[in-house]
């Protein structure tokens, strides 16, 4: 359960203060799902950046499962970050030196889980999004679909409570895009995680039932029961 | 994970590995080359002085005159009287001018100051040796002019001068000989100590009073005398027991005789020139000299350090080079190295800016990113290290096969250089003559060397490792979402 309260988020240029978030009161249940969209630099990274304990707040409480996420010690937020937390990001954020297996095991070191175990996991997680056969290239030997599916499998090998994803979709072509979408609800649907992901993709934001809107700081949301929501 | 995610690093990107390596490489190299020339111009400058005062010798103690006493002019007992002709030879021995003696108990007093471990006397004298021959005319004669003629055939250390007699003819010769008395008890220490016998034998202790003596090899080529031939000082006959040859260079004396012998034949009765001292250890040098400066008195100390300083020619201004100029261009090329592998290394780290903050964004200490990065950095650095080692025995070897020749020269054979005494007179000709000793640089590259090297090479990736570290330290978990690449 994510619960948001008051949360602002000032970033100062020089001399001016930009109110990237300004007051925002926002609550998501466990197993939930929003997609949050608005016009670039309407502050949905930012939004995204507290949900996922990134950086913290100027002021208000971002709480999940019982943690003030701009309260906690770094090394409490660490921890926070590595057990319940998966991010997916828009340049898929892969470490080009590392294999697309290696890539994944990253997400399980801070948890201290044996090599065997992460070898298995990190293999299971990839062939779960249909690149077993890959686990030992490199980023700049996939395409960007397969990259971004790298990326989907080290948010989820560690079974995290909360997938956070800033447009995923963004550095892709529609078709791929539609194929990721489908993975994404698959694993959402299947897992029972809470599904938070920014899109400027009107396609996108149009399939959500719940849709959170971000204009200069400020949010409103809302929901569309008919919603054609993704297969997968 | 750490080390596969070092080795892929070190791999795929070993371009960048290689520019920071190869920096430090070249400090690293430079730095081990100017340590082992200046190790060569160290091992050179020694030959040179231990050729000069023997190997085992750390002081001399020796005493200088006042100026102008000592020296001064010899006179020959040879008076020209009458008319006719007239055969005459003489023996006259002295001291260098410039340096008095001292008495035989300041070795015993030399030798009971603490960390002394051995000290020895030597008697160092100068053999003016007249032969001639006068033929002299009465009356006068408007056709024959006399001429004197000079002598000095002796070549080496010998000069000799021809003295012009008023008229009439003279044939006349006069041989300078150096002849050391040394202490035969003890070849370890002293002026004995750098010579190397080539023929023959060396003294033993028992012949401290006995007629022989040991000669130095070019002068016994000049004077063609062999083991077993005779030398005759002031109407005494020795004996050759030994032809020697100084360890590099030329000897000290031309002929070496027990000291005993030495002090009878010039009538210096328990008198020595020089006391060489042997300290118990290198570090206790200079204790040993303020010792001896502080406890027997009217002395004059010199250590084989202070005595580097008297040495001249290609040796010493190569010697000042390596150790002035060669060691800041190595400090600064080794700095700048350091530098460059920091500012590269912190650099790598600002174009993995998105890299670093997606792992601390995926829950990565920040202590495990540091320690990423300063692994890196320490591989870097041993990488550097192997190459600059390699470059650096290159750099040796080629100076040691190079093997440049450097002179030095001293300004006279003896510790004591004094005054330049009275001036005048055939003395002029002796020992004091310059010595030049040619030695061949090498570069030899110690271990310790090489371990210095290794510690380098370390600092330099721990000092690139800290920068990056730092560097890498500051970035937050945000900085995945950054835009940059
Ligand atoms: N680190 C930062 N420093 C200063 N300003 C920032 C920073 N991050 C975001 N901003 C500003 O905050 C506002 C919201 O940015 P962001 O959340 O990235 O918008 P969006 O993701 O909706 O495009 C923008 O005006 C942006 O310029
Ligand atoms: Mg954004």
């Amino acid at each position: 359960m994510y619960r948001l309260s008051g949360v602002t988020k000032h970033y100062s240029r020089g001399k001016e203060t930009v109110r990237a978030l300004d007051g925002i009161d926002l609550e998501i249940p466990d197993g939930g799902q929003l997609v949050i969209q608005g016009p670039t630099g309407g502050g949905k990274s930012t939004l995204l950046q507290m949900l996922g304990g990134l950086d913290r707040p100027t002021g208000g409480t971002v709480e999940l499962a019982g943690h003030d996420l701009g309260a906690i010690g770094e090394a409490k937020l660490t921890k926070v970050r590595a057990e319940l937390i998966g991010f997916v990001f828009q340049s898929f954020n892969l470490i080009p030196t590392l294999s697309a297996q290696e890539n994944v095991e990253t997400a399980l070191v801070p948890m201290g889980i044996a090599k065997e175990e992460r070898h298995k996991r990190a293999f299971a997680a990839l062939e779960s999004v249909g690149l077993g056969e890959r686990s030992n290239h490199v980023p700049s030997e996939l395409s960007g679909g397969q990259q971004q599916r790298v990326a989907i499998a080290r948010a989820l090998v560690k079974e995290p409570k909360v997938l956070l994803a800033d447009e995923p979709t963004g550095n892709l072509d529609e078709e791929t895009r539609d194929e990721i979408m489908e993975l994404l609800h698959g694993l959402w649907r299947e897992r029972g995680l809470t599904f938070i992901m920014v899109t400027h993709d009107t396609a996108i934001a149009g399939r959500a039932p719940r849709l959170a809107t971000i204009r200069a700081g400020k949010v409103t949301v809302s929901e569309n029961a008919d919603a054609q929501v993704w297969a997968g | 994970m750490f080390f596969t995610y070092l080795r892929r690093e070190l791999r795929r990107r070993r371009k960048a590995a290689l520019v920071i390596s190869m920096g430090l490489a070249l400090g690293i190299g430079l730095v081990l080359t100017v340590t082992s020339v200046s190790a060569g111009m160290k091992n050179a400058q020694s030959t040179v002085l231990h050729s000069l005062y023997g190997l085992g010798t750390d002081i001399t103690v020796t005493k200088s005159a006042a100026a102008g006493a000592g020296g001064g002019a010899q006179k020959f007992g040879i008076q020209q009287s009458g008319s006719g002709s007239k055969s005459s030879s003489a023996d006259r021995l002295s001291v260098n001018q410039g340096t008095a003696t001292m008495a035989s108990s300041t070795v015993t007093q030399v030798a009971s100051q603490s960390n002394v471990e051995a000290a020895v006397g030597s008697l160092l004298l100068n053999d003016f040796k007249f032969d001639g021959s006068f033929k002299l005319k009465s009356g006068t004669s408007s056709t024959s002019t006399g001429t004197g003629q000079g002598g000095g055939q002796q070549g080496g250390e010998g000069g000799g001068q021809g003295g012009t007699p008023p008229s009439g003819a003279a044939n006349f010769s006069l041989n300078t000989l150096t002849i050391m008395g040394t202490d035969t008890s003890n070849i370890t220490v002293g002026p004995l100590s750098s010579l190397k016998i080539t023929s023959g034998v060396n003294f033993t202790s028992a012949q401290s009073n006995s007629l022989v003596a040991v000669v130095d090899s070019s002068y016994a080529t000049q004077k063609k005398l062999k083991v077993g031939s005779t030398v005759t000082i002031s109407g005494k006959a020795f004996k050759v027991i030994g032809i020697a040859t100084a360890s590099s260079g030329t000897s000290a004396a031309n002929v070496y005789i027990p000291l005993t012998q030495a002090q009878t034949l010039a009538d210096m009765k328990n008198k020595v020139t020089t006391v060489y001292v042997k300290a118990s250890s290198s570090q206790q040098i200079s204790a040993v000299k303020t010792a001896i400066t502080k406890n027997v008195s009217g002395t004059t100390v010199t250590t084989a350090s202070d005595l580097a300083s008297t040495v001249s020619g290609s040796l010493s201004t190569a010697a000042n080079l390596v150790t002035s100029m060669g060691k800041w261009l190595s400090l600064a090329v080794l700095a700048a190295a350091f530098l460059i592998s920091s500012l590269l290394t912190s650099s790598a780290v600002n174009r993995r800016v998105r890299e670093f903050g997606t792992l601390k964004a995926l829950g990565w200490r920040s202590k495990r990113v540091i320690g990423q990065v300063m692994g890196e950095a320490l591989v870097n650095g041993l990488i550097g290290g192997v190459l600059g080692i390699a470059l650096g025995l290159a750099g040796a070897a080629a100076i040691t096969a190079f093997s440049p020749t450097l002179s030095a020269s001293t300004a006279s054979s003896t510790a004591s250089q004094g005054g330049p005494g009275g001036g005048g007179g055939p003395g002029q000709a002796a020992s004091a003559a310059a010595k030049a000793i040619e030695v061949h640089l090498t570069a030899p590259v110690t271990l310790s060397a090489i371990a210095v090297a290794v510690a380098l090479a370390v600092a330099g990736g721990l000092v690139a490792g800290g920068f990056g570290g730092w560097r890498a330290s500051r970035l937050r978990p945000a900085d995945a979402l950054r835009r940059v690449e």
